[in-house]
């Protein structure tokens, strides 16, 4: 470490609740590979299965799911945090149970309507806080935000949190997904600081 | 794994009246490929630090430079932009980033779109083209909001062979003797200005609202999303 000189910063009073390396941000930035897909609801549909079982909801099922709502601060690989963002949508927990998949698969591939995936360990998603948004804020999720639903798992970083997702897969061998075979750790927790490949 | 490095500004080159450009020189730095990014940390004397990222805007086997375009109420940008100089001690890991990078000899033809300061990482690969004098047909529309914003204006004016380069001014005073575009960049500007959507990879770079409509322009005209790779920078 070497003091820059002339750099005084602006030091925030929240300082616990930021993972090293973060800073605080009012907005709300966007950061995604590609252009934005534009799913439309009534075409969208949500799949989840393992190598035995299958099962796909439709916009109209998957809203009529039991709704969880979260406050949670969000960390992006790109520096910012943002914190008391509100969400609501299904909880993993519950697509996995209602699906019937089976309880013992250790990954999980999430992949996206535009071609976009990741990959998480399956207890990132059941032991901790992890839905299917499709609210925030209170109002219906913005597409530039993964409308109509994307997956929100608040203590990785965001790219972990699928925009646009349209399924999740468990399986026995992980695999890393988009940003994970760009240089980007596989893991992903902010508070570890994984934000590159050996981190 | 990517560690910090120490890295000493070299050299200061003022752009625009809001923009910098710093090089650096960072012991043990290898290279970069165009349209990969580094993170930048700065540590005050009590041991605070603060890191954002930085586009590269040299070409690839050149000395490391960014260039910072100042936000005003910002962090960082104000620092680099105004008060760095030559000897001034940063960290940088890098490069980063494996995706919105150009390679020579991987695609038929490039479209940039470039946005305020998105045009960084563009000018990287445009500016490893002309080092190399790779042939790939280059087809460049940079956004900027006033004249005195463009970044690398007389280098970008410079054209080789194969480059073609239009700048739109996207700002209320448009001077009386601006004789390029005007207008935000919409389906409009870009069927003037791009080939047909055959064959080629899209690098569409900037502030989000920029990055989204350039997107859904190229949409418009036919452009694969599978073949845009975009960059937000906030
Ligand atoms: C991959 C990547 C590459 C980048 N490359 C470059 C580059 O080559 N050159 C460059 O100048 N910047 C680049 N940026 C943006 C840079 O990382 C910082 O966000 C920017 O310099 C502002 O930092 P700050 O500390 O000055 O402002 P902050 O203190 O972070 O923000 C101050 C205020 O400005 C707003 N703000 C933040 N960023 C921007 C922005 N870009 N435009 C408008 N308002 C903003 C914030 O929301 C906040 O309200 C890049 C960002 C990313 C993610």
């Amino acid at each position: 470490m070497s003091v820059t000189a002339g750099f005084g910063g602006r030091r925030g009073d929240d300082d616990e609740r930021l993972p090293p390396g973060q800073y605080r941000v009012d907005d709300f930035p966007v950061l995604t590979a590609g252009p934005t897909p534009l799913v439309e609801t009534d075409s969208w549909a949500l799949t989840v299965r393992d190598d035995q079982v299958e099962r796909t909801w439709s916009w109209d099922e998957f809203t009529a799911l039991e709704v969880e709502s979260v406050t949670t601060d969000i960390h992006c690989v790109t520096h910012w945090s943002k914190f008391d963002t509100q969400w609501a949508g299904v909880s993993v927990a519950t697509l996995l149970d209602e699906a019937g998949v089976r309880d013992d698969a250790p990954y999980a591939q999430v992949y996206c309507y535009g071609g976009y995936t990741t990959n998480l360990p399956v207890e990132d998603l059941v032991d901790r806080v992890a839905l299917v948004a499709h609210t925030f804020d209170g109002d219906p999720l913005e597409v530039e935000h993964g409308g109509p639903a994307r997956l929100l798992v608040p203590h990785l970083y965001l790219w972990k949190s699928a925009k646009w997702i349209r399924g999740i897969r468990l399986v026995d061998h992980d695999q890393p997904g988009f940003w994970e075979s760009a240089g980007y750790h596989n893991h992903g927790d902010p508070w570890l600081e994984q934000r590159y490949a050996g981190d | 794994m990517l560690r910090w490095r120490q890295a000493t500004v070299t050299q200061r080159i003022a752009e625009t009246d809001s923009a910098t450009t710093l090089v650096l020189d960072v012991p043990g730095w290898t290279t970069h490929r165009a349209g990969q990014h580094v993170d930048l940390r700065l540590t005050a004397p009590d041991g605070y630090q603060a890191t954002r990222s930085y586009s590269v805007a040299s070409a690839p086997a050149r000395p490391l430079a960014i260039t910072v375009q100042r936000v005003d109420d910002g962090e960082v940008s104000p620092f680099l932009a105004d008060v760095a100089r030559p000897g001034t001690a940063v960290e940088v890991r890098g490069p980063v980033g494996g995706w919105f990078v150009w390679e020579p000899n991987t695609t038929d033809r490039v479209v940039l779109l470039a946005g305020g300061s998105g045009i960084v990482p563009l000018a990287s690969m445009l500016r490893h083209r002309r080092r190399l004098g790779d042939p790939t047909p280059f087809h460049l529309v940079y956004s900027a909001r006033t004249p005195d914003r463009i970044l690398y204006r007389d280098e970008l004016a410079a054209t080789t062979e194969g480059e073609h380069v239009v700048i739109t001014l996207t700002g209320d005073d448009i001077p009386p003797d601006w004789d390029g575009e005007t207008g935000r960049v919409d389906a409009q500007t870009l069927r003037r200005h791009l080939p047909a959507p055959s064959g080629g990879l899209t690098y569409v770079c900037g502030p989000t609202a920029f990055v989204e409509a350039a997107a859904a322009s190229l949409a418009v005209l036919g452009y694969g999303p599978t073949t845009i790779r975009t960059e937000r920078f906030g």
